[in-house]
Parts: structure tokens; C-alpha cells; sequence
């Protein structure tokens, strides 16, 4: 089974957070994953780039409380 | 007649917050403070929808988010896409892999994220890497990251093809990737 270049999963990590995706694209997710570091560090940090944006209103000054 | 003052007291004291939430998102200070102000007028006049919920921030800032889409929906209208959002191109960020796909640069692992979430200075690190975002760009990505809507709504409130809202989503993640890796996680000294 052929893997999909980093390229195509870097496009696809970026979709799965915006969308269902489908059983065969995450299968092909983490296949490449298994073999590939930089597209798993590249996942771990979108996700944490999402998380990072979530607490962004947050982290300013709060002094009012 | 006018809603109890300790009602009013008690919004008025969410003001820095929203504006800040605001601000962030609308990158202008002016629109934030429009919006504020509309989200605190409908919250003076909605009172009674407040009731029973315990939380006063949430209640306020579900709020806000709505008079955020509609100044992102007014102003996107007058503004035209800028060079930097490109239409749904990928040729520049092409530049991240060689031929066969492969990363040029394999990203390396960040040294413990978790403790950036801590820090202050990694937030103000984060806005400005989400200020060098081409304007819509941002917008884009903030609607959907911070605001929780979902691409197809986005597509529809910034009137762009769903294939251009993607490529848009895409663009703003490697980039901030990219700007974070630069200004904070390869620079130790910036964490201390």
C-alpha cells in the first residue's frame, strides 16, 4: 500500500479539524503516522495551536476580577 | 423602564473582557468597541433572557459572538480580498515540501507546549504571529477556532467558495505553525 506524501497529509490534518473524516482518510492518517515524525509533530501541533486560540480571550488582562 | 442598576453594574463590570474577546477577533479596535457596546444594549434589553443561568460572562459573550459575525459579514462586504489572502491557490506554501512530497524542514517536536499555555508572553507571542495574518485570512481562522463556527458557515459569511475557505483554514495554520516555531518555541530565552 502506497503511503500519501507528507504534503497530502499536512492537508488533511488541517481538515480533520474542520470536518468529519471519512474511515479510509484516517486510516491513511495514521499509517503515515506510524512511519512519519514530522507529520506527527505537525498534528500535535495543530491541535495545540486549536487549543492555544481557544484560551486566547483569556489570557490578557483580567485585572476587573 | 430601566433594568435594575445592579444588573447593569454587573455587565458593565464584563466590559474589559468582552472588549479584549472583541478585539481579538476583529483586529480593530473600533469595530471591537462597536460591537461591545451593541452586545451590552442587547444584553440591557434582554435581561429577562439571562434569568436562571448562572453564568453571566457566557450569557454575555454568546452575545457578543453575534454582533462579532455581523461586523465580520458589514465589513467583509467593503472589503475586498487582499493580495495576501489569495484565491485557492497553494503554490507558496508548496515551498514547504520537495517534489515527492516529503517536508523540506520535517517539523521537530516543540519542547512541552503545555507549560506555553501558562505563560502570558506566549499568548502576546500568538497575536502577533495572528497579526501577520492577511486580514481575512484571520478572520477566517478566528471564526472557526475561536468562535466555533463551522468552514461551511465561514464560506457563507465571508461569501467565498468553500475550496478558498479550506486553502484559507490551511494557509493560517502552517503559517502560525511557522511564526511560533520562530518566535517562541526556537527561542529558549523567550520562555524563561
Amino acid at each position: 500500500m502506497k503511503l500519501l506524501p507528507c504534503r497530502e497529509v499536512s492537508r488533511l490534518v488541517s481538515q480533520g479539524l474542520g470536518r468529519e473524516l471519512g474511515f479510509g482518510e484516517r486510516v491513511a492518517l495514521r499509517l503515515h503516522f506510524v512511519v512519519c515524525e514530522g507529520c506527527r509533530n505537525f498534528n500535535r501541533q495543530m491541535h495545540f495551536l486549536r487549543r492555544a486560540i481557544r484560551e486566547l480571550p483569556d489570557s490578557g488582562d483580567d485585572s476587573s476580577h | 423602564m430601566s433594568p435594575p442598576s445592579n444588573f447593569r453594574a454587573q455587565i458593565e463590570s464584563q466590559r474589559a473582557y468582552l472588549l479584549r474577546y472583541a478585539r481579538v477577533q476583529l483586529r480593530n479596535a473600533e469595530a471591537a468597541e462597536d460591537a461591545v457596546q451593541e452586545a451590552l444594549l442587547a444584553a440591557l434589553a434582554g435581561e429577562q433572557g439571562f434569568a436562571g443561568r448562572s453564568n453571566l460572562r457566557t450569557w454575555l459573550t454568546g452575545i457578543l459572538k453575534h454582533k462579532i459575525v455581523d461586523a465580520m459579514r458589514r465589513s467583509s462586504r467593503e472589503q475586498p480580498l487582499g493580495a495576501g489572502d489569495a484565491e485557492a491557490v497553494l503554490s507558496d506554501l508548496d515551498a514547504l515540501f520537495v517534489e515527492d512530497g516529503h517536508w523540506r524542514d520535517p517539523p521537530a517536536g516543540w519542547d512541552n507546549p503545555d507549560r506555553a499555555l501558562e505563560q502570558k508572553q506566549f499568548f502576546s507571542a500568538l497575536e502577533t504571529c495572528l497579526g501577520r495574518l492577511p486580514a481575512r485570512t484571520a478572520r477566517a481562522f478566528l471564526m472557526r477556532e475561536h468562535l466555533g463556527l463551522e468552514t461551511e458557515e465561514i464560506c457563507k459569511e465571508l461569501e467565498i467558495t468553500s475550496t478558498n475557505c479550506w486553502v484559507m483554514l490551511y494557509r493560517a495554520r502552517v503559517t502560525l505553525r511557522q511564526c511560533l516555531e520562530t518566535t517562541w518555541f526556537s527561542d529558549p530565552g523567550a520562555r524563561r
